[in-house]
């Protein structure tokens, strides 16, 4: 018996989210603030009532000055999670541990990212020479994450077959859930296939539409048990299964080195994610699957067992993302058309699949998947309803 | 040599003696020097058998593509200069397990775009040549096989 410790015992209260744009004329802090803040009133949980908060490395805002603008009571745990846009579920997932392991009773997780901080591109800051893991590709011109996984991408092409007509139905599949979105950034640009075929190139196979939006904007949610979380103004968002992983000989965004470079980080995550759980792929209901780049969606889509290795470009392809498909995913629109804040703007949406208020909702939703950055240590969180 | 390239740091302490090697022309992989397992990066300890003791084992230089990558911009400057260029991943016909990042070029020196990109294929057998582009470091780069 593994994970009966945190099981059911934690949910999401309340969510919060800022605006997205490409540009906003607010600090990352003010943006943190704006969108804790809203999940608070969401959760209707006072500030004073926090004690835990958990945040990405990246996070240019320390947890005291958070703290000390919130008004938050005393702190009794603060934790952050590294490696970027596969902290995501990680930082959700260790403010559930505290809260069910008795280190805080009401914690904070949240993003707040805007793009023009040096901490949100740091391909873009490298120095003249560089040393550790990136030594060994920058040198050669693979400067940016599109150009780390482009390689990825070409060597599937080259193993299981595929086409860019088929990759193409992942963007085209997350904008037409963001065209339904009037918060998502692409919400009145639609998007064809013609025009994902000659759009630019940025690393071949891989075009502008292939790649996450540039965003300014944050995003939080509320964690406490879910008996507190019954008492609050929504519907608790019950956190049903966790988990992270940095897979054995694992190499950050350039894993080509190991046994199997196409079975990224997911495989592992997933292994932990449905060990810990008493449902499986195949009860999903609805997903949030990174999607910086449109190739990691495959890829998450055959770690976590929705199909067969080799398969998933082909299950996209089927219409299976679409609203009326298999598993409908990144129903907001992702990181690829709502706007890219790290993907926690996923973990808001795959609350908000629970509680019945998406803009392209799943009707009946109860269990909701969403999963943080394939392709670098990750992490992964199973929502469902309160089965009380 | 063209200026602004990123460099490796080829004092690194892990990595060191792979680019001394590189500036003398040799291609090595480091192995564990206990039970020879090879690995790539290299490591400060085993993970197969936790011993700190390292070899470098000499490789022919011959390789295949293992997969290939051709950036546009926006680049840094001076590979925005060059783009589209290729990026390779090769795999060594010595120690298939074995990969380097690198680029197909016409010759020692030459420039990330001195051959076209899209030339450049999965499976193409290749040859390291190591291009100069500091004065103290080397790198290896790919030659198609055969080609003089």
């Amino acid at each position: 018996m593994t994970a009966q410790l945190i099981k059911d015992r934690t949910a999401i209260a309340g969510i919060g989210q800022t605006e997205f744009a490409k540009t906003l004329d607010r600090s990352e802090k003010r943006l943190a603030l704006e969108a804790i803040s809203a999940a608070l009133d969401d959760a209707g949980v006072a500030p004073a009532e926090v004690d835990g908060l958990s945040s990405y490395t990246l996070e240019t805002t320390e947890e005291f000055e958070i703290a000390r603008n919130l008004g938050l009571g005393d702190i009794t745990f603060f934790s952050q999670v590294g490696y970027g846009g596969g902290a995501g579920c990680g930082v959700v997932g260790q403010a559930a541990m505290a809260v069910a392991s008795g280190q805080c009773r009401v914690a904070v997780a949240w993003r707040s990212r805007k793009r023009g901080s040096a901490a949100s591109r740091p391909w873009s800051q490298v120095g003249e020479r560089v040393g550790r893991h990136q030594q060994w590709t920058r040198p050669f011109g693979l400067l940016r994450p599109v150009d780390e996984i482009a390689l990825l991408a070409r060597r599937y092409f080259h193993e299981f077959g595929g086409t860019r007509e088929q990759l193409a139905s992942v963007a085209i599949a997350v904008r037409h859930h963001a065209n339904r979105n009037p918060g998502a950034m692409m919400h009145e640009k639609t998007l064809t296939l013609d025009q994902y075929l000659e759009a630019r190139w940025i690393s071949e196979p891989l075009c502008l539409f292939d790649n996450c939006l540039e965003s300014d904007g944050a995003g939080a949610v509320v964690v406490t048990t879910v008996e507190r979380a019954r008492d609050g103004a929504r519907p608790p968002v019950v956190i049903h299964s966790f988990a992270q992983s940095i897979p054995q000989q694992h190499q950050v965004m350039t894993n080509y080195f190991d046994a199997d470079p196409l079975r990224g980080p997911s495989w592992a995550c997933a292994s932990r994610l449905w060990a810990n759980a008493d449902v499986t792929p195949d009860d999903v209901d609805v997903a949030q699957l990174y999607d910086a780049f449109s190739p990691l969606v495959p890829l998450s889509l055959e770690g976590y067992g929705f199909c067969a290795r080799g398969e998933g470009l082909a299950f996209c392809a089927d219409g299976n993302l679409e609203l009326d498909g298999r598993l409908p995913t990144n129903t907001s629109g992702g990181g690829m058309s709502e706007a890219y804040v790290h993907g926690f703007n996923l973990i808001v949406e795959a609350a908000r699949q629970i509680r019945g208020e998406s803009c392209s909702q799943v009707a009946g939703a109860e269990v909701s998947l969403v999963t943080s950055g394939e392709g670098v240590p990750t992490s992964a969180l199973v929502l469902t309803k309160d089965r009380r | 040599m063209i200026d602004g390239m990123i460099l490796p740091d080829v004092d690194d302490e892990e990595a060191a003696p792979f680019w001394s090697a590189c500036a003398a022309g040799k291609l090595v992989v480091q192995a564990c020097g206990t039970c020879g397992r090879r690995r790539m990066p290299p490591r400060t300890m085993c993970p197969w058998c936790r011993s700190f003791d390292v070899r470098w084992d000499p490789m022919s230089g011959r390789g295949h593509v293992w997969s290939v990558t051709i950036p546009h911009p926006p680049l840094l400057p001076a590979y925005s200069d060059q783009a589209p260029y290729n990026v390779v991943v090769v795999s060594l016909d010595d120690d298939p397990s074995i990969r380097l990042v690198g680029n197909v070029v016409a010759a020692a020196g030459a420039a990330l775009n001195s051959i076209d990109p899209h030339t450049v294929e999965i499976g193409d057998a290749v040859e390291v040549v190591f291009s100069q582009v500091a004065d103290d470091v080397w790198v290896p780069q790919w030659r198609i096989a055969g080609v003089s």
